[in-house]
């Protein structure tokens, strides 16, 4: 073949094509933080795309196996990027469908004997296509219950993940040293697991952007002592137990609003303006147990 | 004189073309999942016309966004099967009940049976016909 006849690889093309950009793009936008997470991704697509092209001139390109775990504290975004995930897989004709499925051990695994296996079976129906997502994963495997049937359901993932793995991809999720824990003790598992992605914690300044984009989404807007309260909220709400990053946060701002709700009910009467409608004020967030040093919501 | 040479009996869609294949089948679920009908699979030796209520092999499969997981199925029912009909039924529920939109057979015996034609005699020279399943001369998990 003279190298005229060679067509000239276009990647930047397939990238257009796969709107792919617009799957990345969103996740660059509408999520704060999670730089490790972003370049995992990142390269995933990359990956992919890279596979794709091989295949169009005939190289050698086997489908990579794209089962994942997800781990990192509450609130730190897995479930959002499982579902970004469906969406930038489709995107590149890894999954057919492109929809998530999120299921818990209650989905799974049955409650008597020969309950388990068709019930597994019919939730990886359901997800073929698509992405399972399986939150808090390690409660599927009890070492303390020997007769537990968590064992069985894992059985059938396996062989479901290692035989078909054209027709879905498995997403595990959930707390990391428990992960860890789950994968040690079940390695059959452990080595069908292509990417681990680790969900790092939010700093306080990204806990803040994120309060901005949420509030952003609902309407509303901080005065100026508000957004200074909330900056003292989350350095303190972070030293609290039960701290769920982007959670606490939607929490807190879902309280704020109910407040200024209250203040502005029982100022009624007076002149009220769309801003004020949509302004949460200081006193809104101030009013909160965490500055008086009580227990906070979680 | 035969009349369905090659004993094929032909029931439910497709059933005067070939066997269809694992793709073709793909496609007519893909059609029917779009449609929002839930898919099921049926098995029966008895092949008689009016015997109309097969053996299901699983439940109906309801939400499912992908024909993968239903070929998985007729695979298994096959496997289980060889020597039976298997039929996949397409079941619509817009109008409040599951009402078959599709049916076709995907698994034929090696050798299908066939019917006769039962004449029975009565009385003023009137002649009664019935077909007869030759399949079910025999006893039940002999056949075939």
């Amino acid at each position: 073949m003279s190298a005229s006849e060679i067509l000239p690889l276009d990647l930047d093309a397939l990238y257009r094509d796969s709107n792919v950009d617009a799957s990345l793009e969103a996740l660059e936008r509408e999520l704060i933080g999670l730089a490790p997470v972003k370049q995992r991704v990142r390269e995933i697509a990359a990956l992919l795309l890279v596979e794709k092209l091989r295949r169009s001139v005939g190289l050698q390109a086997e489908a990579p196996p794209l089962h994942m775990s997800f781990t990192g504290n509450p609130g730190t975004g897995k479930t959002t990027v499982a579902m970004r995930m469906a969406s930038i897989l489709h995107g590149l004709g890894y999954v057919r469908k492109g929809h998530l499925v999120a299921v818990t051990r209650d989905d799974l695994v049955g409650q008597y004997i020969g309950h388990t296996a068709p019930k597994t079976k019919e939730v990886l129906k359901r997800a073929m296509g698509g992405v399972l997502f399986i939150d808090e994963a390690y409660y599927l495997y009890r070492p303390e219950n020997e007769r537990d049937y968590g064992q069985e359901a894992i059985e059938i993932l396996l062989q479901v993940m290692e035989n078909q793995r054209d027709d879905l991809v498995v997403i595990f999720a959930g707390y990391q040293d428990r992960m860890e824990r789950f994968f040690a003790s079940n390695p059959g598992l452990a080595s069908r697991v292509a990417h681990h992605v680790e969900f790092p914690d939010y700093g306080a300044d990204e806990l803040f952007a994120i309060a901005g984009l949420m509030l952003d989404r609902m309407q509303y807007v901080l005065s100026e002592p508000a957004a200074k309260a909330l900056r003292e909220y989350i350095a303190l709400r972070k030293t609290r137990p039960n701290f769920a990053n982007a959670r606490s946060i939607r929490n807190a701002l879902d309280r704020a609003r109910l407040r200024q709700a209250n203040r502005l009910f029982e100022r009624r009467g007076g002149p009220l303006t769309p801003e004020m409608l949509s302004t949460i004020e200081g006193e809104d967030i101030r009013a909160s147990r965490v500055f008086n040093g009580e227990e906070p919501h979680p | 004189m035969m009349t369905n040479q090659g004993n094929r009996i032909t029931q439910g869609q497709f059933s005067f073309l070939p066997d269809l294949t694992d793709a073709q089948i793909t496609k007519q679920l893909e059609y029917a999942l779009q449609n929002g009908w839930a898919v099921g699979i049926e098995y029966t030796d008895d092949p008689h016309p009016r015997n109309t209520y097969w053996e299901m092999h699983g439940n109906p499969m309801f939400d499912l966004k992908d024909p993968a997981g239903i070929l998985t199925e007729i695979n298994a029912c096959r496997k289980t099967f060889p020597n039976h009909y298997v039929r996949v039924t397409a079941f619509d529920s817009t109008r409040g009940v599951e009402s078959p939109r599709m049916s076709y057979l995907v698994n034929r015996p090696a050798r299908e049976a066939g019917f006769n034609v039962v004449r029975e005699e009565r009385g003023g020279r009137s002649v009664g016909y019935t077909i007869h399943s030759y399949a079910t001369d025999k006893p039940e998990g002999e056949r075939n």
